[in-house]
């Protein structure tokens, strides 16, 4: 019958962190943020988890749209207001500054550049053009309001402000954690972490992704 | 995938406070009993439901006591109307699919016992673990919240198919506010799971000690891993569903809601939508949820059964391969829900053949359970009797889907009382065992006591005698044509099958009973129980290598490591017939996974 | 308590199957001509899900009686063939079983589904609404005139919404609250339904269909025995769900053209 024997495990020491009770993040006590494990797979899983069940539930809505416009002779097609694609504009360029930004905060970790102001200026450009967005797309609400297409007017409508408010909330979402990165890394002592910011970025970029997705669908449906 | 040890992300000090302790906690394990104690809550108001239920349909003109109290219009002087009938079945479905069977087995045995078993301190998003029980918590406040409105709960059934839920108040009683508080519930409900499930995909793929890799980690890990895998894409299908019901009512939309249907003399004026969209997206939920209601279950079984017998299954590998291939197989059958709904017929055949694709697996499983009792050296405890339990109702409840999976014989079953009885044996009665075998065999690591022993028979006997009392016969009403969703039977048909309607209420009654003496045991041993020692079933994982009840950090600071498969069993020239997952003696290498 | 465990499986096993070999609550007779393939497809189902439910329970039961309070020193034993054994044993014999199913089922739904009915069919239309189905005869026209879903009206018993003023089609139209057809004669059923979802089930028929609000579908089938039956909804429509029937009277030619003479008359 065979045996097998295991080595020992050799003993790894966890890295020593001060804390607070668990409620607020982990912070060096020297602001050193080199000396933190900053790898993190598991906010990695976390946020492509998160971007599947959202990817999910606008398949749903996609596919109800589908069967919704097969369904019936009522659907009734009109012009996405223009503000839309100025809207997407701020938003791509939201994606560049933030790319801008990380590439700066990973620089400042590394101890490479020592100034905070660029990075976190990029990271102030990006919540601007996000906010921009996020009003922009309340003006294409007001302009088709205006034409006399409301939620309930007709299913094409019915759709298009779903989209946009499903997509709209979830740009919110983001925003809020772009603000959180924000609030984090101007703090005296920078307390953000790389994973921290790596996951708002997947989370941005995925918005984006899927503006382009929702634009493409719904002005060669709408 | 990776493999990480010393994971810096949860040295905290231990919390302070009652609120920080008990209420607003980031311990996975208070949140995997406060999931629990939301299922407990759960079960006991779906167990009143159907007595109610049963009740009404033996015997109609009987002055039920106490229900004049829920509700004045539903029930004056006792008795049901056939609207209210029809809304306290909606809740009991309801309730007991949602809160109860995807909540304890999965939420709450899982929050629990998943990061312990992977070696890990706690789940990686403890705030966003947090933040999904008090929302599944909100969903079930807001659902319950439909009674106490003034024409009560929706009465379209959970399925709440469109247009009779989509049309609002003009369709029924119940089915305005009613309706959008059960919607709205709903879809808060999925929103807590997709935020659960988050928690359980990272802690499998993330949060293992060293020597954990993925073919070492216990079934139950696996089941859990798996159950996420399904509810992330089956929640995030419902919440939108439910979002476009909503509107519909609200907002004067026509998501589900064709033109031309004239209600109560009104032509109404919504237009183009589409029924059969509803069936669609809620079925492709609906299907893969059963499996989230079941895989958990046959985890624990897999679980309590391999701990009782003293020797690992014939092949762990072969149940992980077959509980994906059911997760896999569960999005292309949903369409068995919809044979006679008027959608293609060709595309019947189509769902037809990966349903009955899905009984392979499923055989599988069992027959790998029942070959491993052979040569076994099984110990017959409360746990043990409902994992074997689970087994014989699992088959029960299994075989009645090849009849249903057929579209053939589904023109006579489907709507009939067949189903119910298969539904209920396959999901309700078998996860049911799933969740008293898991609390039976957890509850000494849980709390430090251990259950009494012969309540605990005394509660399996009646329970397993009784369900099969009360869902056998359901196959044969179903068989002689007793339609389901009926609130009395008004005709000479069904009278010769009243009989069996009354067999079939007196079980319940009498096994219903037999849930308050598990009920008084969870009780009494929580504050009277005998104390457990840390390993009183001789079991191998890692929950048992910690105190009972475990150290808010679980492992006491020291991370394990382990060296082999968790189901070291019968290791011939070991000290005793069992060698811990985190001992580095000596195993039988034939039986180890690397 | 092992061996009384298993005892108990054994005779829930065996009390199972009792009713079902004694036929006890069977399916009601079968009138219809695509019946006896959906009985067949029954029956057959029936047996092996019968041998599959008694070999398993009586396995399971047998081997907690053979297994349990074994002597201290025994040793663990494998299942001949290990887990190769019984998942070979699952895929060939459970699969190509229910996969052997599925195909000879495809014959009985084929009937029902796969065909349209004959040019020779008779044609009657079904509404469903809450709570009461009502049938509508073409007529000597052979022809159904337009339905007015604004016109519908249950106080004047305007079920279908017609407007016999103006529609030609619609005047000499027979509508009934009773299903009336001729025994062996093909009949066509139009289904559509006045508000929400609905099912038409006829158990001795083996029919059952819902209605789909906005869909117009149909079903054909040849009644092959004069009786009485009941028409059921089976499709949960709300608080009369329960009392939502009519009634299926299989009659003979000459009855029925008598019957249909008379409810010309009553229009």
């Amino acid at each position: 019958m065979a045996t097998t024997v295991h080595e020992p495990p050799e003993a790894k020491p966890h890295p020593t962190l001060s804390d607070d009770g668990g409620w607020h993040d982990l912070t060096p006590s020297t602001g050193n943020l080199l000396a933190v494990d900053d790898s993190s797979p598991a906010s990695r899983t976390g946020i492509w988890v998160a971007l599947a069940a959202i990817t999910m539930t606008f398949a749903a809505i996609t596919s109800a749209m589908v069967v919704r416009q097969g369904a019936s002779l009522d659907w009734r097609h009109f012009t996405l207001p223009p503000v839309l694609y100025l809207n997407t504009a701020l938003l791509l360029a939201s994606s560049v500054t933030l790319e801008l930004a990380r590439k700066g905060v990973a620089s400042f970790s590394r101890g490479v550049q020592p100034g905070r102001s660029r990075p976190l200026g990029w990271l102030c450009v990006t919540l601007g053009l996000g906010l921009l967005f996020v009003g922009g797309q309340y003006t294409a609400w007001l302009q088709l309001k205006a034409e006399g297409w409301y939620l309930a007017t007709n299913p094409s409508s019915s759709f298009f402000y779903l989209f946009t408010a499903m997509h709209g909330l979830h740009v919110l979402g983001g925003l809020v954690g772009l603000t959180m990165v924000i609030w984090r890394f101007s703090r005296p002592v920078s307390t953000l972490r790389l994973s921290t910011l790596s996951t708002v970025s997947y989370y941005w970029h995925f918005m984006d992704v899927l503006w382009i997705y929702l634009l493409l669908l719904l002005w060669t449906r709408i | 995938m990776h493999d990480m040890s010393g994971q810096a992300v949860h040295h905290h000090a231990p919390p302070t406070g009652f609120i920080r302790k008990y209420i607003f906690s980031l311990d996975h394990k208070v949140i995997g009993e406060q999931y629990y104690a939301l299922a407990l809550v759960a079960v006991y108001i779906g167990l009143v439901l159907s007595w109610i239920m049963r009740i009404h349909l033996a015997w109609p003109n009987y002055a039920i006591p106490g229900v004049r109290f829920l509700s004045k219009t539903g029930a004056p002087g006792g008795i049901l109307t056939p609207e209210y009938y029809l809304q306290l079945m909606t809740m009991h479905g309801t309730i007991m699919v949602f809160f109860v069977l995807t909540t304890a087995p999965f939420a709450g045995f899982g929050n629990f016992f998943l990061p312990i078993q992977v070696g890990a301190e706690d789940m990686p998003f403890p705030r966003i673990n947090m933040t999904s029980f008090w929302v599944t918590f909100v969903a079930f406040v807001v659902a319950v919240s439909s009674f106490f409105v003034p024409q009560g709960p929706p009465l379209s059934g959970w399925t709440a198919y469109a247009p009779l839920s989509a049309l609002g108040q003009i369709a029924g009683p119940g089915q305005g506010t009613g309706q959008v508080l059960w919607a709205i519930a709903i879809a808060i409900f999925c929103v807590g799971q997709l935020l659960g499930s988050l928690n359980f995909i990272s802690t499998t793929l993330d949060m293992r000690c060293k020597g954990m890799s993925l073919l070492r980690l216990p079934l139950t890990v696996w089941a859990w891993f798996i159950t996420s895998c399904i509810g992330l894409t089956a929640f995030a299908v419902l919440m939108p569903a439910c979002i476009l019901l909503v509107l519909d009512h609200v907002a004067g939309t026509s998501f589900f809601i064709p033109s031309g249907l004239v209600v109560n003399d009104q032509l109404q004026t919504h237009s183009g939508g589409s029924t059969l969209l509803w069936q669609h997206l809620f079925w492709f939920f609906g299907h893969p949820e059963v499996y989230i209601a079941i895989v958990p279950a046959m985890g624990v079984v897999s679980h309590v059964l391999i701990t009782n017998m003293r020797r690992p299954l014939l092949s762990a590998r072969v149940i992980i391969y077959s509980m994906a291939s059911i997760a896999f197989l569960s999005y292309m059958v949903y369409g068995h829900h919809m044979f006679v709904s008027g959608m293609n017929p060709f595309s019947a055949i189509a769902f037809s053949f990966p349903t009955l694709a899905i009984t392979i697996p499923a055989t599988i499983i069992v027959l790998i359970w029942i070959g491993s009792l052979y040569g076994s050296k099984l110990r017959i405890n409360t746990a043990s009797l409902f994992a074997l339990g689970f087994i014989s109702m699992f088959v029960s409840g299994g075989i009645s889907g090849f009849f249903l999976a057929q579209p053939s014989l589904d023109v006579m079953l489907h709507a009939t009382y067949f189903v119910v009885g298969h539904f209920h044996l396959v999901m309700a009665v078998a996860a049911l065992f799933g969740i008293f075998a898991g609390t039976y065999f957890w509850f000494p690591k849980v709390t430090g006591s251990m259950m009494n022993e012969t309540l605990g028979k005394i509660h399996f006997w009646v329970t397993f005698v009784g369900s099969y009392c009360i869902f056998m016969p359901f196959h044969y009403l179903g068989m002689a044509g007793n339609v389901r969703r009926y609130e009395t039977f008004v005709d000479d048909f069904m009278a010769p099958l009243m009989p069996v309607h009354k067999f079939i209420t007196i079980a319940a009654l009498i096994t219903g009973v037999a849930q308050l003496t598990f009920l008084y045991n969870l009780v009494q041993s929580r504050f009277w129980g005998k104390r457990a020692p840390q390993n009183p079933w001789e079991g191998t994982s890692l929950e048992w290598s910690i105190p009972s009840p475990p150290p808010f950090d679980n492992f006491g600071g020291k991370i394990p490591v382990v060296y082999h498969d968790p189901y070291q069993y019968g290791v011939e020239g070991a000290a005793n017939d069992y060698v811990m997952q985190d001992s580095s003696e000596q195993i039988n290498s034939a039986h180890d996974e690397k | 308590m092992a061996k009384l465990f298993a005892v108990t499986i054994f005779v829930i096993a065996i009390a199972s199957a009792i009713p079902i070999v004694l036929n006890i609550w069977g399916l009601p007779v079968d009138i219809s001509t695509h019946g006896p393939l959906i009985d067949e497809q029954m029956s057959e189902t029936m047996v092996e899900a019968g041998i599959c439910f008694l070999a398993a329970q009586l396995a399971l039961g047998f081997f907690i009686w053979r297994f349990s309070n074994r002597p201290k020193g025994e040793k663990i034993k494998l299942f001949p063939g290990g887990a190769r054994s019984l998942v070979l044993a699952a895929v060939i014999v459970v699969g190509i079983e229910v996969m052997a199913l599925g195909i000879f089922g495809t014959r009985a739904w084929a009937s029902i589904y796969f065909t349209p009915a004959s040019a020779n069919a008779m044609p009657v239309q079904v509404q469903a609404g809450q709570f009461a189905f009502y049938f509508r005869y073409p007529g000597p026209d052979g022809k159904f005139g337009p339905i007015h879903p604004e016109l519908i009206n249950e106080a004047t018993e305007n079920f279908f919404g017609l407007d016999t003023t103006h529609d030609q089609d619609s005047r000499d139209d027979i509508v009934t609250a009773e299903l009336a057809i001729p025994v062996n004669r093909e009949i066509h059923l139009l289904m559509h339904s006045k508000d929400v979802g609905h099912s038409f089930f006829v158990r001795e028929l083996r029919i059952q269909q819902d209605f789909v609000p906005g869909l117009d579908l149909s079903v054909h089938f040849t009644p092959t025995k004069i009786g009485r039956y009941e028409i059921v909804c089976t499709q949960l429509c709300g608080l009369g769900h329960y009392n939502m029937k009519a009634y299926l009277e299989v009659k003979s030619q000459e009855d029925f053209d008598k019957w249909l003479k008379q409810q010309a008359a009553l229009q």
